[in-house]
């Protein structure tokens, strides 16, 4: 079935960016050299880019030919491999041997990610070199840009779950890195260490889900893993189904972390503090999306794992409700999208939560495209307004910027579903997967075609506020001003590809295939299966699927109508809400309060018990105790400070006379 | 003789300073380096060349020493026995490589008293050796105590306004435990004839578990209060925020590891029956070590302060690991030893480092320090990434299997020993964000200069470390694993023993199942 032929060349996918990163990090210490000397000096790190998209170039390059080579193949034989060394093993002759190797391997999920990694990575690449010109940080930026990319892909084509672990808190790292880029301002730097101590915590949930599965497969390679629930009965033995349930729920609460879903997901609006093209890759196409990876890989895993599954379905659902709401009433133009990726992962959640294993893939696919088309367009508005992100102060700017505003058109009418765009397939098919689950699910479709409306409303808005009406910036000091082509070029192929996009996953009703879903069959197969004999099969008739198609259209475009006219005439719709229910304004903005109250109920008392610990229990309680028995030590002090003379000859003398008393004491005893 | 020579040679150094006039001092460091590069370069090629599994005796050196009375007709005979097992390789290679890093680190803060500073140091690098070494229980008391005594000066002259109380406190606190310490290898000479360690291996296993936790009360509270374990730990902040950097490299890389090393040689080798009773105990001191020292640190405003309570956190794993008695766990906290010393050493080092330039170590009086000093800033960053246990760097690996050996022994105190994981990230990164970022506005920090050549240089050995520890594990586990695996041998059997101890105790017979194992062990030593 497998290849067991080794594919070391897949090395060079994750090594290329990691070179990139390299040659870049030494080119900006250059420029740091340079610069001490000669501040006006021509500095080295202007090279850094070219370096950067270079390797990203190749990398893309490689994924292609890696998605040729899977092509060749038959689906099922669709599994290349490369494995380096064993990493960590334990091996003791009584007791067994645990081992985890390096192992590369590229499937068509791993294939499909890395696609999208080094393809849109590509792309944001090449904006940020334009985007990050003139930043004392030029050559540092495209040093991190590219560890995050190799960090990514480690994530992605390991097939240990610790090897996904390396780049799980590797890209975590490079996201403190960037989101604290601009660490001289501050807050920056403290956004930064609040993204790496909220996923510390999914993470620890992470290792403790891996524990399980080493006491219950006794590996952590995730085909041997997967490939074991694959083959064993469906219906599992009362306390197995107690541990892979465990199991699953842990890797969830790590994915809940990474992938920015309640309750862990405060550190994301917060992470928008970076640079906007890394909001772009890291905050919206790719590493938020590594939580909605690892449980596809694992598909058979938590498609056994028993209420697991609607668990993550109502977590899903409920994300993409708080995010789509506080969205609604951001000023920030970046906080908007920020609240949009949440609730849009929360959608790719509630498609796991239904065993959609394919139609989460999907949305995060066209998500990638039209979230980084989103990110990337907000990052040209914000460089033609001299770093402005309040949308109050925008407004009638698709005649400054013609470019940017069309393809921010495309990205929108993605985000909000509009009929035919790629969203609204990839959303559609999410809701009808709910629909059909039935039960529980209902009320989760519910909750999803809420969002949905919801967001159509705040992605017109948006729109609205930034490109129409009067133009409410300073014109004395405020020039705005269209992007160059290194900006705006990659702009264009990703509002194509947001358009197009959804032609990767057409509904069975338009009789065309679903791309995809088939590509991704056979990494999919088993935990389909598994679920369909747990809970049965669920289909829709065709008539049902035209009405949900309708019903999806319908309250997209309304709403889009909607947001579109109530806010394209300025700012006064905003000032409605705030003025006739400042509560309730105030709760949506604070996005429901939530992270003000992890602020009180839990970081605080945890800081007060710190302090405790510190001054109560260890000082006095403790410390005052062994003080208290070694009282006398005071006499002691003075006695030995007379001897601490500093005379070398004195010391050898007491040591002498130490060690023959010693003896002494020996021999008598 | 490797093992003698390697053992002796800084003492010799340490003569040969001596003999140095008093103002000499360029020489006195040269000699001090060039005495520790040359340990550091017998280490690593015992290291290399040493064959896990293979033939044990090839690594002892002995010679017979002086003789005690006993409880049998022939006398104790204490031996000057050295050797080199899978147990001691990793301690002996990391007090090799970590001296002349130390010693070069010396350059930037002792200006006064060089000549007794190096004798100090080199004949403290002799304590150590010669305890890791030290196949005799007489011999690793004494080497033990050796030890001890460098330190006291070397914090007593060197360290900073509360010295005093720091010394005494830490040395009459150490000299406790070690007096309980020699009180239990007193009666165990006396009742058993013999201080060969790998003897007494043999034969105490077989002693019932209420004796053998008499012994291990002794030498844990010894080795507990060196590691340190809760509640035993307050000594530590005090005695690292008054030593010298130098002396915190030292204590926090090698010092406090012959505590760990103790327990796991002593404690769990030689007294399995004991061990295994004992483990649950030990775990939860362990894991709640981590948690304890990870809030103490959290609350610390002293950078130095911060980073001795972070150790007692570190070494919380260690014991975790240790005591959950399974191979992983065992093979994971023999790693955390070393990964400690790399980690903890290299943050020692930095913080030296600030402090000879900014006079300060109050967390209040940084900020911005990165756009001043980057090449600083990297190597904290990468410090700090190292000790909160980034994959692909040194910390994670021990940490892991730390902790997945925990979770087979008891998950409770695995996952309790995880919340180290959350809280390490917590207050290294808030240390690292006050110190390092944020606009550079007080005045003092403006004008800090960066590190120079030779700091790199010195911190350069253990970054490497750092990095390889993190990808090439095996390279360092499986020179330990087979001695490890005897010790799991040992704790296999104990557990039989135990078992059948206990099934043994509900049979109505008076007799008890204690006698026999006793008489078998005395006889077993009076045949010899």
């Amino acid at each position: 079935m497998q290849s067991h032929e080794s594919h070391a060349w897949l090395w060079w996918i994750p090594l290329l960016p990691l070179i990139g990163s390299a040659i870049a990090g030494a080119l900006h210490l250059a420029t740091l050299r340079a610069r001490k000397n000669d501040p006006s000096a021509a500095a080295p790190g202007t090279l850094a880019p070219w370096i950067a998209c270079a390797a990203m170039a190749a990398a893309f390059g490689l994924s292609v030919k890696g998605f040729f080579a899977l092509q060749e193949l038959a689906p099922s034989a669709r599994h290349l491999a490369s494995t380096v060394h064993h990493w960590i093993s334990v091996n003791y002759p009584a007791r067994g041997e645990f081992a985890v190797d390096l192992s590369l391997v590229l499937d068509p999920l791993s294939s499909t990610m890395t696609l999208v990694v080094t393809g849109v990575g590509f792309l944001i690449h090449v904006y940020a070199a334009g985007y990050m010109k003139g930043d004392p940080g030029y050559g540092k930026f495209f040093a991190y840009l590219n560890l995050f990319v190799f960090a990514m892909l480690m994530l992605v084509l390991s097939s240990s779950l610790l090897g996904v672990f390396i780049g799980w808190e590797g890209v975590g790292l490079c996201s403190f890195l960037l989101i604290g880029f601009w660490y001289e301002k501050g807050w920056p730097a403290e956004a930064a260490q609040k993204a790496f101590v909220m996923n510390r915590v999914g993470d620890a949930c992470f290792l403790i889900g891996s524990f399980l599965l080493v006491r219950l497969f006794g590996t952590l390679d995730m085909s041997l893993i997967a490939g074991a629930i694959g083959r064993g009965p469906v219906e599992l033995e009362p306390d197995v189904q107690l541990q892979v349930s465990l199991a699953a729920l842990f890797l969830f609460g790590g994915a809940c972390g990474k992938s920015a879903q309640f309750p862990l997901f405060t550190w994301l609006p917060d992470a928008m503090a970076g640079p906007t093209p890394v909001s772009a890759l890291i905050h919206a196409a790719t590493m938020v999306t590594s939580g909605i990876y690892l449980i596809v890989r694992l598909n058979p895993l938590f498609a056994s794992a028993g209420w697991v599954l609607p668990v993550i379905g109502v977590v899903g659902a409920l994300t993409a409700l708080i995010g789509g709401s506080t969205a609604l009433v951001q000023r920030d133009i970046k906080k908007v999208l920020a609240y949009s990726t949440v609730s849009q992962l929360g959608y790719m959640f509630l498609a796991l939560g239904t065993g959609a294993w394919a139609a989460a893939v999907f949305h995060l696919v066209t998500h990638a495209f039209f979230k980084a088309l989103l990110f990337l367009g907000a990052g040209s508005v914000i460089h033609g307004m001299h770093e402005e992100q309040d949308m109050h102060k925008m407004g009638g700017l698709r005649k400054h910027m013609p470019q940017t505003f069309v393809t921010f058109l495309a990205g929108s009418a993605a985000l909000s579903g509009l009929p035919l765009m790629s969203g609204f397939f990839s959303k559609d098919e999410i809701l009808a997967h709910a629909f059909a689950s039935g039960g529980l699910y209902w009320g989760l479709w519910i909750v999803g075609v809420l969002t949905a409306a919801l967001t159509a409303y705040y992605t017109w808005r948006m729109v609205a506020l930034t490109f129409f009406g009067e133009e409410r910036f300073d014109h004395h000091h405020v020039h705005p001003h269209e992007s160059p082509a290194v900006m705006t070029v990659p702009l264009m192929v990703l509002a194509v590809l947001s358009v197009v996009g959804g032609a990767l996953g057409l509904p069975p009703v338009l009789h065309a295939p679903h791309l995809l879903a088939e590509w991704l069959e056979p990494v999919t197969r088993d935990g389909t299966r598994i679920l369909a004999e747990r809970a049965g099969e669920h289909h829709l008739s065709h008539t049902l699927e035209w009405i949900l198609l309708g019903v999806g259209a319908a309250i997209a475009l309304a709403f889009a109508h909607t947001g579109f006219h109530a806010h394209k005439r300025g700012t006064a719709q905003d000032e409605v809400l705030t003025s006739r229910r400042p509560a309730l304004a105030a709760w949506l903005s604070d996005a429901w309060t939530i992270d003000s109250t992890y602020q009180r109920v839990i970081l605080l008392p945890l800081r007060m018990v710190s302090f405790v610990v510190a001054v109560v229990v260890d000082q006095f309680a403790i410390d005052g105790t062994v003080n208290g028995v070694g009282a006398s030590a005071r006499d002691v002090a003075q006695w030995t400070r007379r001897s601490v003379t500093g005379s070398l000859a004195g010391y050898a003398l007491w040591m002498g006379a130490g060690a023959v008393v010693l003896s002494l004491v020996w021999m008598w005893s | 003789m490797e093992l003698l020579l390697l053992t002796f040679l800084p003492l010799v150094g340490a003569l040969v300073i001596l003999l140095t006039p008093r103002a000499a001092e360029g020489v006195q460091r040269g000699i001090a380096l060039v005495t520790t590069l040359a340990v550091a370069v017998l280490g690593v090629r015992l290291y290399w060349g040493y064959e896990a599994g293979g033939d044990p005796t090839k690594y002892i050196f002995e010679v017979p020493w002086f003789s005690l009375p006993s409880a049998y007709a022939a006398p104790t005979l204490v031996y000057f026995r050295l050797g080199l097992d899978g147990l001691s390789l990793l301690m002996v290679a990391l007090t090799a490589v970590l001296m002349p890093v130390v010693i070069l680190s010396t350059w930037g803060h002792v200006g006064k008293r060089v000549k007794e500073f190096m004798v100090w140091m080199l004949v403290m690098q002799t304590g150590m050796l010669g305890t890791f070494l030290a196949l005799d229980l007489v011999l690793f008391y004494f080497f033990w105590e050796i030890s001890l005594i460098p330190l006291y000066f070397l914090v007593g002259i060197w360290g900073g306004e509360r010295r005093l109380y720091a010394t005494v406190k830490f040395f009459l606190y150490t000299l406790a435990g070690s007096l309980v310490m020699m009180l239990a290898i007193i009666a165990i000479l006396y009742q058993h004839g013999t201080s060969n360690v790998y003897d007494l291996i043999n034969l105490l296993c077989r002693l019932p578990v209420e004796r053998q936790l008499w012994y291990f009360g002794a030498f844990a509270l010894a080795f507990g209060i060196k590691v340190p374990i809760l509640p035993f730990h307050t000594w530590l902040p005090d005695a690292h925020t008054e030593a010298p950097t130098s002396g915190s490299v030292v204590l926090a890389g090698v010092l406090l590891k012959m505590g760990t090393y103790g327990l796991l040689r002593f404690c769990i080798h030689m007294l399995p029956g004991a061990a295994v009773a004992a483990s649950p105990w030990m775990m939860a001191l362990g894991a709640i070590g981590i948690l304890y020292g990870a809030l103490l640190a959290w609350a610390q405003t002293d950078l130095k302060r911060l980073i001795a309570c972070s150790s007692v956190s570190h070494l919380g794993y260690v014991v975790l690991g240790l005591f959950a008695l399974t191979p992983a766990g065992l093979s994971g906290g023999m790693l955390q030893m070393v990964n400690h010393g790399i980690s903890t050493g290299l943050l020692f080092l930095l913080v030296g480092m600030i402090y000879e330039r900014r006079h300060s170590r109050a967390l209040d009086a940084f900020g911005g320090v990165a756009t001043v000093m980057p090449v600083f800033a990297v190597f904290w960053v990468f410090t700090v990434l190292s000790s909160v246990g980034l994959p692909g760097l040194n910390g994670f690996v021990g940490e892991y299997l730390v902790l997945l050996g925990a979770f087979q022994a008891n998950p409770l105190w695995s996952v309790i020993g995880l919340t180290g994981v959350i809280f390490g990230a917590v207050y290294m990164l808030m240390a690292t964000r006050k110190m390092l970022f944020g606009a550079c506005t007080k005045p003092e920090n403006q004008h800090l200069t960066d590190i120079n050549a030779r700091e790199i240089v010195l911190m350069l050995p253990l970054v490497v470390l750092a990095v390889w520890l993190g990808l090439r594990p095996g390279d360092f586990t499986s020179k330990a694993e087979p001695s490890l695996a005897l010790v799991q041998q040992r704790i296999l059997e104990a557990r039989q023993r135990n078992a059948t101890a206990s099934l043994e105790l509900d049979l109505p017979s008076p007799a008890g199942a204690s006698v026999p194992a006793t008489q078998s062990g005395a006889e077993g030593v009076a045949a010899r």
